[in-house]
């Protein structure tokens, strides 16, 4: 790992001040000379300066910005949590267990406790992918700025399934996935001190729009908070994640449902699928198979069909098919 | 020699248990009754050095910090194949905080890329990640740096790194002549002599057990069943906690080597040789030990690394290497590619087993299946033809139980579908066909914890996820080294020592060894120093092949047993008896015709003429003489392991509910740390069954998960409920009659889950790890 100096920032105005590159730019040919980049729990960058991929000439720790973990919950406006929540705290939080199930459940699956104590939310949401090319200092792929995907033909079993034509890597957070589904929205704050709010949905950018970046966040903008819409009493969630381990992995797959019913009928509903795609993926087909079904055996069974209909996998993925159709099948079954 | 008959325990307790009569050695101590009637051995004594690592007391070699110690770091090469035309270490020389630099001529030590035709300056690169030169500076991250300033000039060459297609007769060759290569001190290597054609070395054709035997078409033809299949393993890596590494401290006279190692002898041997020192002028301390599973026997390339940066700074190098290169170049278990052919009669009794296999240890020899498919069933006719291919990546080395493990996946899966062909229950089709008493114990004794006979028809489990059993067996040979020698000292203090240069790899042979020297003096384990690790001391054995225990546990009883007589004939006078009336308990030396005359062990020890007395024995041959050669190698540990699955049929997923392990190892003798290495042994199993597994990516030449996050091994959700039948079994062969337990523990696991896997989906899964993706292929859902 190179030398770097480290700068513990006061507040976000702060940090701003002194960043100059994402950590996307500051592994891409892009970077400046001498980058600096933020630190939240430092999960993710830690393992991409391990890899010899990043190397920051300074490190700007937002860890300590007063106020930026707080975790507030209203019933008329619903959840905003700070950008460096750990995922710890958000496990810990009972209202959003209570409130927002699916979310409490993708956050307690996440890494392991230690890495949950960590992990803040922000930095769950800007990680970069898994893909292990893009993980191998000696695979210049492209993400990183060549024109090759080396997972499309080569080691590809924990690569997408959907919206894979240009590179194969899927989206880390499965954290994001329980998100999506609630229609959540990121609070972004740029050096000039303006705030913006945008979908999560559209924080995500795929590859082939920019194979350079997992998302929209520029140099001189940091996430501020996490805002999650009220939920009705007649909604419900569930989240399912499968990794290749039970302890300790990446999701092969995972899934939140969040309907609002009408007794037994599902009336709306949005499912969100992780490690399908190389950007947490909305699958419309499969909400609109739901709606206005009740949810029992067959409509589980069809909505599963519906979302994996557009499936390209690859020679080594094929099995990802029948995994998401059957826990897309058991997480609607659960809310049922 | 002076003999004397002695009668020693023998055959297994609550089953045919009965005394055999030895002649041994005059100078041989009486045997010990079974562990029942004894207080230290067989018992449940805490590790000597329980609180020292949980405190981190505990020094292992990456604690070790010498005044003045640089740190070096290897430049390795990033291209599987290629030659060298230059490398430009100026720059690398020259940066601020950089002592030394050196590049290798011939990489030697473990992993070595045999150099066939290494005619220039520089090594051949045989795999991505072969070392090529080294740097020592004052830190890591400065070492780093440098070897970032190297140039490299590279011609780079095509390679293969897939075992089938390496075979193929267009493959890139790896090695252009016949390739031999040195046994790395008990793990790796393979037979002498064989040919290489393309890629493909061999076939190795006969082992220890002897050659092929009987009339292979005859016994088919007298078989009323046969069986015809292939089956397949992966790469495994070896993922020791603590990572391969030395401290090298270079003095004028004298050269200490800190080794994270499971052969201090042999560490100092390599070094003493490779730099051309007396072996009394190379010292190995090996302290703690963070894992070792079989890749830890030799120097290894680094440790010849440091060597040079140590001679050429003047100054103690510590080189330990990081995760990466422990994945990509210091070992691991080869594949294979296993063909079984079985004949077998109505009543279930074998006529015929061919075998044939393929496996890649990468640039290195020693990919073989094992000698299960020889020894462990009766079969008059019997062949095998075990291939090493080639490849470009990095080498294999000892992995618990080399050879075997993969074997024994094929072999027990196989003879589960021949017990279903036959319409026989499997371990009625074992009982038939294993001859061996102490498996026969274990089947039964297993069966009746595990609940066998709940046991259904595969597949017949209703619902979506299915349950399923599963066992299997293996054999491991009870393999003796005789160059093992302790010592045991008593001190006028009252402090006692037992000194060897064996190691604890860190299964326990310090608490032990302690056990076994209290129990003949009468005294405490507490009561002994173990000071071991340390080749100042006598020679030990080597951590592997289960060969300590067996090997070093009989010298420290003799040499106990030596000193106490010493100690007798000092106090005998005093206590107004003859020497040959004294006896030990508890802490006391008291005459066995009266007992009011005694003196406490430790009050005789202040008695003594001198400030210390020693004595030192060394193993010997078998009581019965069973050494072959140097080396005793003589009938089998049996264990057999049961296993419950569950499997969920839509995601694919497996989970092992439960584990029954029965073994047996002679006489145990610490039954926590039995069943901790057990415990060990099946949770490896459980890594190779369902998830480890080295991924090589064809068209770079790289491995892809050479990390813990991608390189997956069982963590604690995985572990299931493991339960433990330790059979003592008594062959009345040593002081001790003792073996050890940690290849035995890993060897049946993966057959034993992937038995219970078929149970549960009724359909077999030929290739381990299985993965879902493997389940739902083979239940035809992908």
């Amino acid at each position: 790992m190179n030398k770097f100096s480290w700068y513990n920032a006061k507040s976000v105005e702060e940090a701003l001040q002194e960043v100059n590159a994402t950590v996307s730019e500051a592994l891409s040919p892009k970077s400046p000379e001498a980058p600096a980049v933020f630190k939240s729990g430092g999960v993710d960058l830690l393992d991409l300066m391990k890899e010899g991929l990043v190397k920051p000439h300074k490190i700007i720790n937002i860890n300590q910005i007063e106020g930026l973990d707080k975790i507030t919950y209203d019933k008329k406006d619903g959840l905003r949590m700070g950008a460096n929540a750990t995922l710890a705290q958000i496990e810990a939080h009972p209202q959003i267990k209570e409130t927002y199930l699916a979310l409490h459940q993708a956050v307690a699956h996440a890494g392991t406790p230690q890495l949950r104590t960590m992990a803040s939310l922000g930095g769950n949401l800007a990680q970069r992918t898994r893909c292990w090319y893009f993980r191998s200092i000696h695979h210049e792929c492209l993400r990183k700025g060549s024109g090759t995907c080396f997972a499309r033909d080569g080691e590809n079993e924990y690569h997408a399934i959907m919206k894979n034509g240009a590179c194969a890597s899927v989206h880390a957070s499965s954290v994001a996935t329980a998100l999506l589904a609630f229609d959540a929205r990121v609070e972004i704050q740029n050096s000039k001190g303006k705030k913006n709010e945008v979908n999560l949905a559209d924080f995500f950018v795929a590859p082939g729009d920019d194979s350079s970046r997992e998302n929209i966040l520029e140099a001189d903008e940091l996430i501020t908070a996490v805002m999650v819409p009220p939920t009705s009493s007649k909604m419900r969630s569930y989240y399912m994640k499968q990794g290749a381990r039970e302890s300790y992995d990446w999701a092969l797959a995972d899934v939140a449902v969040v309907a609002e019913m009408s007794g037994t009928t599902c009336k709306k509903a949005s499912v969100a699928l992780g490690a399908a795609a190389p950007v947490p993926l909305l699958s419309k087909p499969a909400a609109q198979a739901l709606e206005g079904k009740i949810l029992d055996e067959a409509t589980a069974s069809s909505t599963a069909e519906a979302a994996m209909k557009g499936a390209t996998p690859l020679a080594k993925n094929g099995y990802k098919v029948p995994l998401f159709k059957s826990i897309i099948k058991r997480t609607i079954l659960a809310i049922a | 020699m002076d003999t004397k008959k002695i009668k020693l325990p023998h055959g297994i307790p609550g089953h045919n248990l009965g005394q055999i009569e030895r002649e041994v050695p005059a100078d041989e101590p009486p045997a010990w009754p079974v562990n029942d009637e004894l207080k230290h051995v067989g018992k449940r004594v805490k590790r000597t050095d329980a609180e020292a690592k949980v405190t981190g007391a505990a020094k292992f070699t990456s604690d070790i910090q010498l005044p003045g110690m640089l740190y070096g770091r290897m430049l390795r090469s990033d291209y599987p194949h290629a030659k060298i035309r230059s490398i430009d270490m100026s720059a690398a020389e020259k940066h601020p905080g950089v002592y030394a630099v050196h590049i290798f001529k011939n990489v030697v030590g473990m992993a070595q890329p045999a150099d066939d035709d290494a005619a220039g300056e520089y090594p051949d690169i045989k795999f991505a990640g072969q070392p090529i030169a080294g740097v020592a500076a004052l830190t890591t991250e400065i070492a780093e740096e440098a070897l970032d300033l190297i140039k490299v000039d590279y011609e780079y060459l095509p390679f293969v790194v897939d075992l089938e297609e390496a075979q193929k007769p267009e493959a890139p060759l790896v090695f252009t002549t016949n390739v031999e290569q040195d046994d790395a001190g008990g793990g790796g290597g393979g037979d002498t002599g064989l040919k290489t054609v393309g890629n493909v070395r061999g076939p190795s054709t006969s082992s220890f057990y002897g050659g092929p035997r009987g009339d292979l078409e005859k016994g088919f033809e007298e078989a009323d069943t046969i069986l015809e299949q292939t089956y397949r393993t992966q790469v495994q890596t070896h993922c020791s906690l603590e990572t391969h590494g030395v401290v090298v401290d270079w003095k004028p006279d004298n050269v200490t080597i800190y080794a994270s190692t499971q052969n201090t002898k042999n560490v100092r041997d390599e070094f003493a040789e490779v730099f051309d020192l007396p072996k009394s002028q190379v010292r190995v301390i090996q302290e703690y030990m963070g894992g070792g599973f079989g890749a830890k026997h030799s120097l290894g390339n680094f440790g010849v690394m440091a060597g040079y940066l140590a001679k050429k700074s003047g100054r103690p190098i510590k080189l330990m290497l990081d995760r990466r290169e422990e994945h990509i170049s210091s070992g691991n278990r080869p594949n294979s590619i296993h063909y079984l052919k079985i004949g077998a009669r109505k009543d279930g009794k074998l006529t015929a087993i061919q075998q044939r296999s393929y496996g890649t240890a990468g640039v290195g020899l020693g990919a073989g299946v094992g000698r299960i498919a020889q020894i462990m069933y009766e079969s008059p006719n019997f062949s095998t033809e075990q291939y090493d291919v080639f490849t470009h990546a990095g080498p294999g080395a000892a992995w618990r139980a080399p050879g075997n493990v993969q074997g024994c996946y094929g072999l027990e899966q196989a003879m589960d579908e021949l017990a279903e062909k036959l319409n026989l229950d499997p371990i009625a089709l074992r009982d038939v066909t294993d001859t061996s008493e102490i498996r026969k114990v274990e089947r039964h004794r297993g069966a009746e914890t595990f609940k066998w006979s709940r046991r259904k028809l595969p597949a017949s489990d209703p619902g979506l996820i299915k349950k399923g059993l599963g066992m299997a067996q293996s054999h491991w040979p009870r393999i003796v080294h005789i160059d093992s020698t302790a010592e045991v000292r008593a001190f006028r203090d009252g402090a006692v020592e037992i000194r060897s240069a064996v190691q604890d790899i860190g299964t326990g042979t310090k608490t032990v060894l302690s056990q076994v020297v209290a129990e003949e003096l009468g005294l405490k384990p507490e009561d002994i120093t173990v000071r071991i690790g340390d080749t100042l001391f006598p020679d030990g054995p080597p951590s592997g092949g289960s060969i300590v225990t067996g090997s070093i546990t009989p010298p420290a009883r003799n040499a106990a047993y030596k000193l106490k007589l010493q100690l007798f004939d000092q106090v005998a006078s005093k206590l107004e008896t003859d020497a040959s009336k004294l006896a030990v308990d508890d802490g006391q030396i008291m005459s066995t015709e009266d007992p009011s005359k005694k003196i406490a062990f430790k009050e005789a020890l202040k008695e003594m003429r001198t400030g210390q007395i020693s004595a030192t024995a060394s193993r010997s041959d078998d009581y019965g003489g069973f050494m072959v050669g140097n080396a005793i190698a003589y009938g089998g540990l049996g264990s057999v392991q049961f296993a419950e699955v569950s499997v969920d049929t839509e995601t694919g997923f497996v989970k092992v509910e439960k584990i029954v392990a029965v073994h047996s190892c002679g006489r145990p003798i610490n039954i926590t740390q039995i069943e901790n290495q057990i415990n060990g042994g099946v949770i490896q199993g459980l890594g190779y069954a369902l998830y480890e597994d080295r991924v090589m990516d064809n068209e770079t030449g790289h491995q892809m998960n050479s990390n813990f996050d991608q390189y997956k091994m069982p963590l604690s959700l995985e572990i299931p409920d493991i339960e433990i039948l330790i059979v003592e079994d008594y062959s009345g062969r040593s002081s001790t009659d003792a073996y050890g337990i940690g290849e035995p523990a890993n060897i049946a696991t993966a057959a034993a889950v992937a038995n219970a896997v078929y149970n549960a989906i009724g359909t077999r899964i030929f290739e381990i790890p299985i993965t879902p993706e493997k389940v739902l292929r083979a239940l035809n859902k992908v």
